[in-house]
């Protein structure tokens, strides 16, 4: 009896350890364009083996487990399924909260389930509470992310008086509540620390608003990982200490990466948005300049004519859901021999890559798409560079005026081209709150409405032409 | 809880210089697609919930672990299927300048 449940013990690790390969594998498949299918399904087959191979542990309450696996499994998928490509960031940040949520319910069980709370050593109360306190933080934040990016509340950064200090506040009652449960562990004032957690992950994410969102979820994203990792070592569970790890550290690699793309540093990003803020209301409180608009006639026109078009598409687009529409309009274009490319900013759309993710679903040829750095020396040849629904991206400020927020971001130099036409909804300056200079440019011209509404105005104009 | 904290410890160590070395160089139109890949690898926490729901006696912690197991199944299938949603994308416009019908034959 005692061989035959060690061998049963011996399998169940090895195949974590399998597992644990295969999630090494997805990672670095993840990391190049040709292998990134691959590397996600081997991802899923890790995931396969170590959940099969739990079931043979000598499981008790199978109806429930197999339960609530089963309405997940029928819920997911069809949510996953179904949801517009252009919702998927906030399909991210919900997928991450519940797995934060998990992490948190592991830790706080694992302490509930003990008959006699003092029993457990010092660290083992370290890292039931360090589960309990990133998880809430990330399913809190995740769902903040969430209501942000679906606007159910407002995208912008959400601020208050005092805010800093209220959050200082919340956070060093935690850590205080930590070190008592610590010394005397109790039931009851982990649950107060639950819900501190809860607060402190709403209060933390607030502040944080428009393209810098993605980031946040990205940074949650790696929380949730360390959480697992948490309940790992809670639990005494290897798999999960690997797991949640690599996801962790790769989480937080990746963070800096994207904030790194938009030319700021995380701290920045993450307590920046006072300062921001007020230079938007300073600079726009101001006198009301002229622009010039025009009509989608005579900006059809200029399209049909020229040799060039660079179209430079940004959140606007996957906002209306124009990518189809962009598309048919570079058709046209190219129909009538103008040679027509995009040029994505690597933040263009809602996520970092979201752009490419857009644009492939509406058929838009692959090497149409040109990064950043691609496409910023062809805009000095180019007639007409067409900004749909992009602000910050294109904002001169970001390498003219030292003392812009953005100061710094890399931006296409969509200034450098003949003649720039922005399809705007309203002069409202774009997330980071700053007035772009180029919209008052004496060769730039806008045409207001609705992006979606004007390209097909466009494209109705240049095949009338 | 025989096992032992360092041996924990050390493979937390090591995970964190496997991860933060595997994905040193990644191009931007990835970023999207490996923050999704990687947030449904930590859905591992399924095992996690399914350990303790296994554990669990009384009402309390049946209901606290079934939501548990609910909530990270969400996690694995939801993070797995939006990721290749999301890299189905970057397959089909690699054959999508051949010829329109190939990628109406790929769905």
């Amino acid at each position: 009896m005692l061989a035959v449940q060690f061998t049963i013990e011996t399998a169940i690790r090895v195949a974590y350890l399998i597992a644990a390969v295969c999630f090494i594998l997805a990672l670095k498949g993840l990391t190049s364009p040709k292998s990134a299918r691959r590397g996600n399904i081997i991802g899923a087959i890790g995931m396969l083996i170590a959940v099969g191979m739990t079931f043979t542990h000598g499981i008790h309450n199978t109806i429930y487990i197999i339960a609530a696996i089963v309405i997940g499994v029928v819920i997911g998928i069809p949510a996953a399924r179904l949801v517009k490509m252009t919702a998927m960031p906030q399909m991210v940040a919900i997928f991450n909260g519940v797995g934060g949520g998990a992490a948190a319910l592991v830790s706080y069980s694992e302490f509930i389930h003990s008959p006699d709370p003092h029993s457990f050593a010092i660290y083992q109360i370290v890292e039931v509470l360090l589960g309990v306190i990133v998880g809430c933080v990330s399913i809190a934040g995740s769902a903040i992310a969430f209501g942000k990016l679906q606007e159910l509340m407002t995208g912008r950064p959400i601020t208050y008086p005092f805010q800093q200090v209220i959050n200082g506040v919340v956070a060093a009652a935690i850590v205080i509540l930590a070190f008592v449960v610590v010394f005397s562990p109790s039931v009851s004032i982990l649950l107060i620390i639950t819900i501190l957690a809860l607060i402190f992950g709403v209060a933390f994410v607030l502040p944080i608003g428009g393209a810098d969102v993605p980031v946040l979820i990205s940074l949650l994203n790696s929380f949730t990982g360390l959480a697992v990792a948490a309940s790992g070592f809670a639990i005494d569970n290897t798999l999960l200490v690997v797991a949640g790890t690599l996801v962790g550290a790769s989480g937080t690699l990746l963070t800096q990466m994207m904030s790194k793309a938009m030319g700021r540093s995380l701290p920045n990003i993450l307590f920046s948005a006072f300062g921001s803020v007020v230079t938007a209301a300073s600079e726009t409180g101001g006198e009301v300049r002229p622009v010039r608009s025009s009509t989608p006639d005579d900006l059809a026109v200029l399209l049909a004519y020229a040799r060039k078009v660079v179209i430079v598409p940004g959140y606007g687009l996957a906002v209306a859901q124009a990518q189809h529409t962009i598309r048919e309009l570079s058709d046209e274009l190219k129909k009538r021999g103008v040679e027509v490319f995009y040029a994505i900013h690597p933040v263009a759309g809602r996520m970092p890559g979201h752009m490419n993710v857009l644009l492939a679903e509406a058929n838009v040829p692959y090497d149409e798409l040109k990064e950043m750095d691609e496409a910023n020396p062809e805009f000095s040849t180019t007639d007409v560079a067409l900004v749909v629904g992009a602000n910050d991206v294109v904002n001169p400020a970001a390498h003219d005026s030292p003392g812009s927020p953005i100061y710094g971001m890399p931006i296409l130099h969509v200034d450098d081209a003949n003649a720039v036409i922005f399809l705007k909804r309203s002069m409202r300056p774009g997330f980071a709150g700053i007035e772009n200079e180029l919209l008052y440019n004496s060769k730039t011209t806008l045409l207001f409405g609705d992006a979606k509404d004007s390209l097909t105005k466009l494209v109705a104009a240049v095949k009338s032409l | 809880m025989n096992i032992d904290i360092i041996g924990l410890l050390t493979v937390f160590i090591l995970a964190v210089f496997v991860g933060y070395e595997v994905i040193s160089k990644v191009p931007s139109t990835l970023h999207t697609p490996l923050m999704s890949g990687t947030n449904a690898i930590h859905g591992i926490i399924l095992i996690g919930t399914i350990i303790i729901l296994s554990d669990s006696h009384g009402p309390v912690q049946i209901v606290l672990g079934t939501i548990a197991v609910f909530l990270a199944t969400l996690n694995v299938v939801g993070g797995f299927v939006v990721t290749d949603r999301m890299l189905e994308m970057f397959s089909t416009k690699k054959s999508q300048p051949k010829s329109k019908s190939s990628s109406e034959e790929g769905k």
